[in-house]
């Protein structure tokens, strides 16, 4: 019955829309930033590229590794390694690039809430777009059958909304607390740690093209830290703000 | 805060964990295969884990506080709860080194349990780090209460979820029972839960001292 809406039950959907409408035209803003500098996008791209060709030459030192029993296994935990470090990179930079008079800026115009979605959206979207990448260069470059390719691709998508969400609230209270690299790992890697750990054994399932009953559990856990972290922040990013 | 002031809890606390010195070290508990004896460490490990919980709870409630009211005492509470938390989360790790060694063989095997507890600890010495990293004070208690809120989750994560949905050899985990399902008759009850409470209340107990002591620092470095 929509015409018996009681009041609360109004002012709380205006709100829901009102926050709706800001993380829209924020995440726009973001995008368009992005698509005008590409800065972070091919600056992370270059990073996973040149990561990759590393760890390819310093591999390849050793002739008949790839046909070794530990192969797939050590391709599997060098793929997430690679990209842990790269979105910690990526990620990191969200808060930090912002110069304090445009966060205030923001702050007056938006609700705080609307502003970590936006950025962690945009994250999500940027983290996205570069494991995928990151996954055809990583597999040009190690050949490596893979049982499963559609979940392991779920895998990779999963990976990088956990880590979107992870790391964008850590650097905001990274940002806070001095701007530097070394706080920001301290305090990410011990959340990220069961993050990689789920994603490391469901991936390893899906390139050994297990039966899919068995993600289930897996992807269920990574949804809810997901859950958690994003309560957690929109809970807690309203006191984080304010100087 | 008129409680942490009473005594009659310090008192039932002493006595409680007196009494599991007794009910705990003599009274009979089942003779299980590989277990034997070591069954007796239930009394004194899953107790740390209890009290520091506890105090972990409450230093989540005071940051609470702190993120609403803004008072330097409730920012002195939280951390105060935090550092005796950890000093109980080291007791439980060495309690369960202790009898990992004589059941499975290594004071650590890399069990998933173990190793979420680790990690756990990192999240919680990653707090104290956070602390010392920012000087100007109320900035300080507004970050470390925001970063404290957000870790209690994922310490209940870690610690309390994750190891049981992988093969973890500890009780309770991996589709292991735990103690309680099948071992703990009657006679381990009444050892176990005045352990739980009486280690709890230590905690607490603790935890206030901290902070009492932190008060008058406090109130002694005051510029007037």
């Amino acid at each position: 019955m929509s015409n018996a809406l009681t009041h609360s039950q109004v002012i709380i959907t205006f709100a829901v829309m009102k926050l709706v409408n800001e993380t829209w035209y924020l995440l726009k803003k973001e995008v368009l930033l992005e698509w005008r500098s590409k800065y972070a996008f091919n600056g992370v791209l270059l990073y996973v590229v040149s990561t990759v060709f590393v760890c390819y030459i310093s591999l390849n030192l050793n002739p008949g590794f790839s046909n070794s029993s530990g192969y797939p296994i050590v391709w599997n935990v060098l793929f997430w390694i690679i990209m842990l470090f790269a979105s910690v990179n990526a990620i990191a930079k969200s808060f930090m690039q912002e110069s304090k008079s445009r966060l205030l800026y923001y702050y007056s115009i938006a609700s705080p809430q609307a502003i970590i979605l936006s950025k962690t959206i945009y994250n999500i979207l940027l983290m996205a777009l570069l494991s995928t990448l990151a996954l055809v260069v990583f597999k040009v470059f190690f050949p490596n059958t893979l049982g499963d390719p559609l979940y392991y691709f779920l895998a990779v998508l999963l990976g990088s909304v956990s880590f979107s969400t992870v790391f964008t609230m850590i650097s905001a209270i990274a940002s806070k607390a001095g701007n530097n690299g070394t706080l920001m790992a301290i305090l990410s890697f011990p959340v990220i740690i069961p993050v990689i750990l789920v994603l490391i054994k469901l991936s390893k399932s899906a390139m050994d093209g297990v039966d899919r009953s068995f993600f289930y559990g897996n992807i269920g856990v990574l949804c809810a830290i997901n859950a958690i972290v994003i309560a957690t922040a929109l809970l807690l990013f309203p006191y984080l703000w304010r100087d | 805060m008129k409680f942490i002031y009473q005594t009659w809890w310090k008192v039932a606390a002493v006595l409680l964990v007196l009494s599991t010195f007794y009910t705990g070290l003599v009274l009979k508990a089942p003779r299980l295969p590989i277990i034997h004896e070591t069954i007796r460490n239930l009394y004194f490990h899953v107790p740390m884990w209890m009290g520091m919980l506890t105090v972990f709870v409450v230093s989540v409630y005071f940051s609470i506080k702190y993120l609403q009211t803004g008072k330097e005492e409730h920012d002195l509470a939280a951390v105060e709860s935090v550092n005796t938390g950890l000093l109980f989360y080291t007791l439980g790790l060495l309690t369960g080194m202790l009898w990992a060694k004589f059941t499975w063989g290594e004071f650590w095997s890399g069990d998933p349990k173990q190793n979420s507890a680790a990690i756990a600890f990192l999240l919680y010495c990653a707090y104290l780090v956070l602390r010392n990293s920012i000087d100007e004070e109320q900035k300080r208690a507004k970050i470390s209460a925001i970063y404290n809120i957000f870790a209690f989750p994922i310490m209940i994560v870690l610690i309390f979820v994750l190891p049981r949905m992988t093969d973890s050899l500890h009780p309770g985990s991996g589709g292991n029972p735990a103690f309680g399902k099948y071992d703990l008759d009657n006679g381990m009850k009444i050892a176990f839960y005045p352990a739980m409470l009486g280690w709890s209340f230590i905690a607490l107990w603790i935890a206030t001292i901290r902070y009492r002591i932190r008060l008058i620092e406090n109130k002694k470095n005051a510029i007037n």
